[in-house]
């Protein structure tokens, strides 16, 4: 699992590649907790990640809350048609807000 | 400061030196994830050792085998937490030693690995119908499952039973047909279900009953058609692999070990749509079969426990599939216990519908119990208060116990005598008028007497056993040629009649009996006082061609053609007006048995019999025509205020005069007359006023439904 974080503004995208399973989870969350912030906004984008294993999805979901309990706005964009319907089927697509493109993602969150 | 458990770290390890273990917890049985760990359990009566056999994800061979050290053993129960597993690639299963004694009834086999139990996601049949690896040394494997899921607000729903409509529906059947209109890889699972459930609110119905869905394996008997040269499987899945698991192949993410959440979020969301989700659970056999059948699990666990056996070790079949669950043994109604609670807790099933289920009352030598204590301890259990137990009364071992099912006040059947009389009644049968009457009412010649409520009897006309109602209008005879089993299958009591013609035709005039004649079958299976059952497919007018024990076809036999729906919509139409009309009038789903009285003052009794002529019902022998009058004052013992409601049937083959009751300051409004072809039913509220108050002349083989206003 690699991260890469940027800025544009006051939007911190973070660029995830490689799957999110058990092994990998903790360190995403690790990392993506540590950038959020009271009244931050976090972009992450999934392009690259090809697989969320069960596991995957619970600290997704986990480290979601856990921002928004600490104010800070996050959104989802890049996920694949695979993982989106994973996330559909399995109930956990409607706890996130998912965009289609970075620009729309950074519109969301600067709403 | 968050206090952590003092017996989280490990204090063993494993022979081969791998693995951190500690004792583990009784409780819960199965597999467990734990801070750091996971902890496995479980039991055996009879075995002398046990030994944990950990696989990495579809490996041929096992990474590790650890015994359970008897120290950690509390009395027959084999608990240990092993730490650093990597939980989401795992795949573990037991080996049992002890005895191998056919006459005692032990199997202990040390080769073989076997399925947990208490197993919550099982793989091996991911992708339905992929060819398994026969050489694979353990076919049905054990996974580690997350318990958590997000319900929010959800609970069962508790609708109560009396005003419930099901839909008894197979998974695979509803969405797999090009028809349906569903995304690829979501077509025959649950996640297809999930897609219609609009069409379900569209229909009516809020309660869906879905044929055995734990997990099973359709490569069980599979063999080639004779005709067609098709695979034939175990299709409609009566024969459990595992209690506790949903079937991966049902699920759309199966393949990625994601059923869990997937079954839990489709009950989330018919929940939210007000629909209830009934189980047909199947604990009279397993998959194991008899003495030359496979062994998965229980046989290399505990033979002795949990199979009925005989004195001499051979496997009693009162199921007619090999084997007999030892349900009353103490063991095994825990477990069966377990598995109900487990499913009414965590997945908010609102019902169980018991497949075979005499034979939870027999005792371990196959006796019908006067009291057996499963279906006691069932009936009284403080999770399950508000599920719906729903029994088929009966086995194949020669018990048939509708009306006598030791109910406890809470059990429910399927009565297989509503849809014998129904379907005679419906044909044209004499000398069915009297039983129809009961059968009318909820039974309570079966019921009443032992206190028991009208919606004791679940009432159907046809299920997945049996002729679908177009084929019950279209054949005489069943045609299961292509089941492979020369036509010995399937009932030969199908009470059915063709309407002229055997199968599909032309003839304009058959086609249209036949369509009324479903129209009959529906109108009156949903006036009835009970709970009516409604076969998938059956709105649509869904055909298996005359085949009435489908089992193990995998194809448009069983697949649910939606393009039916725009073929028939006369039909489908018909359903949804008089399911509708069901949910609108609460006189047709009184609570208690009526009292063939007045008791609430309105100078009509609560329902009033009739025939051809008004306040004089015909019950000789010949009859075949039936009225009757609810009063809408009764509805509900007098709770609610309802319509009176008129209903008269008509299965002789000519037209006949009904002089109508005269209810003061009432008119008469049709909802539905079968015999009126361009318009068999309105909408209900919007009933047309009938023309002549005295009476009207109902055509042959009609149902006719009248409301007061």
């Amino acid at each position: 699992m690699e991260i890469a974080t940027k800025t544009v503004g006051e939007i911190t995208i973070v660029e995830l590649s490689g799957d999110i399973d058990a092994n990998t989870a903790p360190k995403v969350q690790e990392l993506v907790l540590s950038l959020a912030q009271s009244g931050s906004k976090l972009l992450l984008n999934m392009t690259e990640v090809p697989y969320m294993s069960s596991a995957g999805l619970r600290s997704l979901l986990a480290l979601y809350r856990q921002a928004t309990i600490k104010q800070c706005k996050l959104v989802l964009i890049g996920l694949s048609p695979e993982i989106q319907d994973t996330m559909s089927v399995t109930g956990f697509l409607q706890f996130f807000t998912v965009m289609d493109s970075e620009d729309q993602g950074i519109a969301a969150l600067n709403n | 400061m968050n206090l952590q458990r003092i017996d989280i770290h490990p204090t063993d390890t494993s022979p081969d030196g791998k693995y951190l273990l500690r004792r583990g917890h009784p409780l819960p049985f199965g597999a467990t994830i734990e801070p750091g760990g996971v902890n496995f359990s479980v039991y055996s009566s009879y075995c002398t050792s046990c030994t944990l056999v950990l696989f990495e994800k579809r490996a041929a061979e096992p990474i590790a085998e650890i015994p359970f050290p008897d120290a950690y053993r509390i009395g027959n129960t084999y608990s240990m937490i092993v730490f650093g597993l990597d939980y989401e690639n795992i795949e573990y299963g037991y080996r049992m030693d002890g005895p191998n004694d056919f006459q005692q009834g032990h199997w202990f086999d040390q080769s073989k690995v076997l399925l947990d139990p208490y197993a919550r996601i099982i793989s091996g049949r991911d992708t339905w119908g992929k060819q398994p690896n026969w050489d694979d040394i353990y076919q049905h494997r054990s996974r580690l499952s997350f318990d958590d899921f997000d319900w929010e607000e959800d609970r069962p729903l508790e609708i109560p039973h009396e005003d419930c409509i099901i839909y008894e529906m197979h998974v695979r059947s509803f969405t797999k047909h090009e028809s349906s209109g569903i995304k690829e890889n979501w077509k025959g699972t649950f996640a297809g279900i999930r897609e219609k459930i609009p069409y379900l609110k569209e229909l009516g119905v809020n309660s869906v009953e879905l044929m055995p869905i734990y997990e099973f394996d359709e490569f069980e008997n599979s063999r080639t058609s004779p005709i067609t040269g098709e695979t034939l499987y175990n299709y409609w899945g009566y024969s459990t692999v595992g209690f506790f698991a949903p079937k991966a192949g049902y699920a759309a993410t199966g393949k990625l070990g994601m059923q869990v959440d997937e079954v839990k979020n489709l009950v989330k969301e018919l929940h939210k749509h007000g629909i209830e989700v009934i189980l047909d659970v199947v604990f009279n056999h397993t998959a194991e079969g008899n003495e030359h059948g496979p062994t998965i699990s229980f046989r290399g666990l505990d033979n002795k426990t949990y199979y009925m056996l005989t004195p001499e070790g051979y496997f009693f079949n009162f199921s007619g599939c090999g084997n007999t669950l030892n349900c009353n043994n103490p063991v095994v109604r825990n477990m069966v216990l377990d598995c109900l609670r487990y499913w009414a807790s965590e997945y908010h099933i609102d019902g169980f519908r018991f497949d075979l289920a005499s034979i939870l009352g027999r005792d371990p030598l196959g006796y019908p119990l006067a009291n057996p204590p499963l279906l006691e301890q069932l009936a009284f259990d403080p999770i399950l208060a508000r599920c719906k137990l729903i029994a088929e009364a009966w086995d194949a071992g020669g018990l048939y116990q509708v009306g006598s099912f030791p109910a406890y006040g809470r059990w429910a059947e399927w009565n297989g005598k509503y849809r014998d009389c129904m379907r005679k009644f419906i044909k044209g049968d004499r000398g069915t008028a009297g039983e129809m009457a009961q059968r009318l009412q909820g039974s309570p010649d079966l019921y009443a007497s032992s206190g028991r409520a009208p919606a004791t009897s679940i009432n159907f006309i046809t299920a997945h056993d049996g002729f679908t109602l177009m084929d019950m209008v279209s054949y005489d005879q069943k045609h299961n040629q292509a089941n492979g089993e020369n036509g010995n299958d399937g009932s030969d009591d199908n009470d059915s009649w063709n309407c002229g013609w055997e199968g599909e035709t032309d003839d304009w005039g058959i086609n249209a009996l036949r369509h009324r004649q479903i129209k009959n079958a529906i109108a009156l299976l949903l006036v009835s006082q009970g709970v009516p059952m409604i076969l998938m497919g059956d709105e649509m007018g869904r055909t298996q061609y005359g085949n009435n024990n489908t089992y193990c076809h995998d194809n448009d036999l069983n697949w649910l053609d939606w393009n039916l729906k725009e073929k028939n919509p006369d039909i489908f139409n018909f359903v949804k007006q008089v399911i509708a009309f069901r949910h609108a009038h609460p006189v047709l789903r009184n609570h208690s048995h009526f009292r063939n009285c007045d008791y609430v003052g309105s100078g009509y009794a609560d329902i009033s019999w009739h025939g051809t002529k008004a306040w004089n019902a015909d019950w000789s022998e010949d009859n075949q025509v039936l009225a009757f009058m609810l009063c809408g004052k009764h509805a509900k013992e007098g709770t609610v205020q309802d319509n009176y409601i008129y209903i008269a049937v008509n299965m002789h083959w000519d037209a006949l005069w009904f002089e109508l009751p005269n209810v003061s300051g009432l008119n008469w409004h049709v909802f539905a007359n079968t015999g009126n072809g361009a318009n068999p039913c309105f909408t209900p509220g919007a009933e047309p006023k009938l023309e002549n108050q005295q009476g009207i002349l109902l055509g042959d083989r009609s149902v006719l439904i009248l409301v007061g206003k």
